[in-house]
């Protein structure tokens, strides 16, 4: 527990990828195997169910620390993190457990979970009493699973495969399903994830998919394209579909659909199934999901709104109603295996002819072929990019012809570029804030936003709340507004503040829709702040009138 | 009869007619310390601690109408009897002590209960009346001991200095300097020292505080080997200017009690954060509280309501008194909390 305490250290005390990758590569070259399993589970995103409830924690904590509850939740709002709080006032211990991360995790941490809470009253305290302060908040981010370090799964991934002298793209593979929440890594798993590479490798692959290849944000003038990006004839364009990013794995007779976080979820989209008889074996493919209007004409461009798929995601049963009602498809583009054979280091225009033929073969229902969009310059593309948001998608992206299918958000091999429309975009009141996690921690950085209720002038005018939003402001700027809303303050319950309202934002967002949990009965996705309105006085914020004419 | 109010001008004492550290300028101040938000320009007689002199004639002016106090020596003034006692938090620091009628109220000023060496030790003076800060009025404050801060920033300054890097620490240039100096393995290299850390150097030093030898900074040539060995001080406000530049590529870390919290550190962007305060942390807080035997406990700046709440919970008469002091590192805005 002490080595990973010090390597957490480490990786959180720097914000260069370079002396974090040195600090990964100093602890796998010395770690135990088991030890190491589970410090690449942790680091690279995986995390148990939670081990024992919030509460209890919380309970246990204060009572050892001999707090008042008040002090307790007081003390936690000034901090931020429930983990790091428990290990600030949890008594101190000198000396940090010598025994390791997998004889914690296994002997001490895991077996915790569903037990009496009575029982873990009984066995929590001599644990932490084994304990030094780093050691402490580890173990108790561990069993809340809250454990992040600003270390990416692709950074482990490099430092692997440095270590091991391996393709980094083959340790990427090899992580694959990794992390699932019931895995539970051991030392044979990490030699395998080092171990040199064999020649059956790739027929032992079952129904895993490849690593997902991710594109990067374009921001710069249509002007600056031209010498950015070179002419349109280098690239392939194709809508940015606003779904689930998904690969289809068709090998040995069964289908597998992973999403984008490398779950399996097969079961969750039946429309797809009868893939299982119609793509032949040895192909993978990737693209959308995305729920698709019923009765639509092929060709025509049918997408619905993402919140009809989100809607489908909360349900544990899909009735024959809503599959009747919000029915799916793949929006494909992208081939990355065919007849059994890796075809991510084949030229994007080959993948695409090959997938073409593929789709035109063989009669796969569910399965539409991603438009390419022709354009003879930068700026006639953006024109045609103008209609996104009529047609339900999200803007373009931009995959280089000669680009090969790289690892994660890489540009080494070719790059993908998602050239995404401007948001919605409202000016919006400031009525609530609350203390913010993490490098926000006792600073009211977490906000709610209004808009009025009917247009200037009218009586009975008030600010109706319809959006919470945290990021877009710059340190400097949140300082400032921290310091406004402690002194504009009105009312506190619990950890919220509410203000005379005096702030004005502009607030952006992606979608927007009508919502019957909302007061306003509007609900908006990705809501954050643009900029700070210094020169809108209050009144004339936005009103509900401006957000209902976003509604398409 | 209340010994000491808050009036638009500062803490005042009604039966002495003087204040103890306005905000706004008045006729008598008593200064607990030099730090800015304590000791302000614009009064006209001062009364300060006799160790604080040096310090509070180079920030206020050589020519201030200033009388001073040994540690402990009493005079009475308009029926007061008023002495200063030592606070531990920077060099000249005081707690004040009235006594007027049987009725005796102590003012902390900002305190520390740990001795550091460079300031006489905090000593708790018995009193019915205590006026405390709470600038870390929270239980998650606990010092790491001093010995285990310092060789943390002697170990950072080495491993720097072995990959021929400067090690550039921010830290309040009144106190946390000096303390920060007094306590270094100055084997380790050459310490360089910015510009508003100098002057008050020397005056610690006249005053009989140990330092290791310091060179100004802005001596060194910008190419001079020694620059990579060398552990620089400087004030927060250096960090991101242009001054930077001459040490090309510096590991950098900041010195102050809200280091202890993950989220303070990653907000400053600096590589590393040591604790080191020079204000009671909690057990510190109702130690020192404990030490004076008062029954009622009046709590300015910082956690004011938690502390008020908790002291009260322990069977105290504690209220909350509104100031304008700030925290000299003001890098959460918890300061403004009250």
């Amino acid at each position: 527990m002490k080595a990973f305490a010090a390597l957490y250290l480490r990786l959180d005390a720097t914000t260069s990828s370079n002396a974090k990758l040195e600090a990964l590569r100093d602890y796998f070259a010395q770690a135990p195997a088991d030890d190491a399993a589970w410090a690449v589970y942790f680091l690279a995103g995986g995390r148990p169910r939670q081990l024992v409830p919030t509460r209890v924690l919380r309970e246990l904590a204060t009572a050892l620390a001999a707090l008042p509850d008040w002090l307790f939740e007081e003390s936690y709002q000034a901090v931020g993190d429930l983990a790091e709080t428990i290990s600030l006032l949890l008594p101190q211990n000198g000396q940090g457990s010598d025994d390791g991360l997998a004889y914690w995790v296994e002997a001490h941490l895991l077996p915790l979970r569903g037990l009496p809470a009575e029982e873990v009253r009984q066995r929590l305290p001599p644990l932490w009493a084994q304990l030094d302060r780093p050691s402490l908040m580890l173990c108790l981010k561990l069993i809340t699973g809250s454990f992040r370090v600003g270390v990416s799964k692709l950074l482990v991934t490099r430092a692997l495969a440095q270590l091991a002298g391996l393709d980094a793209k083959r340790v990427a593979q090899r992580l694959v399903g990794y992390t699932d929440i019931g895995h539970r890594p051991s030392a044979a798993d990490y030699h395998r994830l080092v171990a040199a590479e064999s020649a059956d490798e790739h027929s032992q692959r079952g129904g895993q998919p490849y690593p997902f290849f991710l594109a990067h944000a374009l921001q710069a003038p249509t002007e600056q394209f031209d010498a950015l990006l070179g002419p349109p004839s280098d690239w392939q364009v194709e809508w940015k579909w606003d779904g689930i990013r998904a690969q289809v794995v068709k090998r040995d007779g069964q289908l597998w659909v992973w999403s984008r976080g490398e779950e399996l979820v097969t079961d969750r989209f039946p429309e797809l199934h009868s893939l299982a008889q119609t793509l032949p074996d040895g192909v993978v493919l990737d693209g959308e999901i995305l729920v698709w209007k019923p009765g639509a004409t092929r060709g025509a461009l049918a997408v619905q709104p993402f919140a009809l798929l989100q809607q489908r995601l909360g349900r544990k049963t899909l009735g024959k109603k809503l599959l009747a009602d919000a029915p799916v498809v793949l929006q494909a583009y992208d081939l990355l295996e065919w007849q059994g054979e890796d075809w991510r280091n084949r030229a994007q225009h080959a993948r695409r002819r090959q997938l073409e033929r593929l789709v035109a073969e063989y009669p796969l229902a569910p399965v539409l072929l991603s438009p390419l969009l022709e354009g003879l310059s930068w700026a006639d593309l953006a024109e045609q990019r103008e209609q996104s948001r009529s047609l339900g998608v999200e803007g373009l992206m931009l995959k280089q012809r000669e680009a090969l299918y790289g690892v994660g958000r890489t540009k080494d091999m070719g790059t993908w570029w998602k050239w995404k429309i401007d948001p919605f975009s409202v000016d919006a009141v400031l009525i609530y804030a609350q203390r913010g996690h993490g490098r926000r921690a006792s600073l009211y950085s977490d906000y709610t936003f209004a808009v009025w209720n009917a247009p200037p002038g009218s009586p009975e005018r008030a600010l109706v709340p319809f959006a919470k939003a945290y990021s877009g402001l710059s340190d400097e700027e949140m300082r400032k507004v921290d310091a406004i809303i402690r002194k504009t303050t009105v009312e506190t319950f619990g950890p919220v503040r509410s203000v005379t309202p005096t702030l004005v934002f502009e607030l952006g967002f992606e979608g927007i829709a009508l919502s019957s949990r909302h007061k306003s009965g509007i609900a908006v996705r990705f809501p954050r702040m643009l900029r700070w309105r210094l020169d809108k006085p209050v009144e004339e914020a936005d009103d509900l009138a401006t957000l209902q004419a976003l509604l398409i | 009869m209340d010994l000491v109010i808050a009036r638009p001008e500062g803490l005042y004492c009604p039966p002495g007619d003087f204040y103890i550290d306005p905000w706004r300028p008045v006729d008598r101040a008593i200064i607990t310390h030099g730090h800015g938000d304590h000791a302000r320009t614009g009064n006209r007689h001062y009364l300060t601690a006799a160790s604080g002199e040096g310090i509070l004639r180079s920030r206020l002016g050589q020519a201030i109408d200033l009388q001073t106090l040994a540690y402990g020596e009493r005079i009475r003034h308009h029926g007061v009897t008023l002495s200063l006692h030592p606070a531990g938090h920077v060099l000249g620091s005081a707690q004040v002590r009235l006594e007027h009628q049987g009725q005796v109220w102590v003012a902390s000023g900002d305190y520390k209960v740990e001795p550091d060496g460079t300031c006489a030790a905090f000593e708790p003076v018995a009193c019915h009346t205590f006026i405390t800060e709470s600038t870390f009025g929270l239980p998650i404050y606990r010092w790491p001991s001093q010995a285990e801060v310092f060789a943390g920033i002697n170990a950072w300054w080495r491993a720097n200095r072995d990959q021929g890097k400067a090690s550039v620490l921010f830290c309040y240039a009144f106190g946390k300097a000096q303390r920060i100096l007094h306590g270094l393995d100055a084997s380790i290299g050459p310490i360089l020292v910015h510009g508003a850390v100098e002057p008050l150097n020397r005056v610690y030093r006249e005053a009989g505080v140990y330092l290791p030898e310091t060179r100004y900074a802005g001596d060194i040539p910008r190419n001079d080997p020694l620059l990579r060995q060398a552990l620089v001080l400087a004030p927060p406000s250096a960090g991101g200017s242009s001054w930077m530049r001459r040490f090309g590529d510096y590991s950098d870390a900041f010195a102050s009690g809200w280091m202890l919290l993950r989220g303070t550190r990653r907000r400053r962007g600096v590589d590393r954060g040591f604790v080191l305060s020079d204000h009671a942390d909690w057990p510190g807080l109702l130690w020192a509280i404990g030490q004076t035997g008062a029954q009622r406990v009046m709590v300015t700046h910082g956690s004011v309501n938690v502390l008020v709440r908790y002291l009260n919970e322990q069977g105290l008469d504690a209220r909350a008194f509104a100031t304008e002091y700030g925290d000299e590192d003001e890098s959460t805005p918890a300061g403004a909390e009250a």
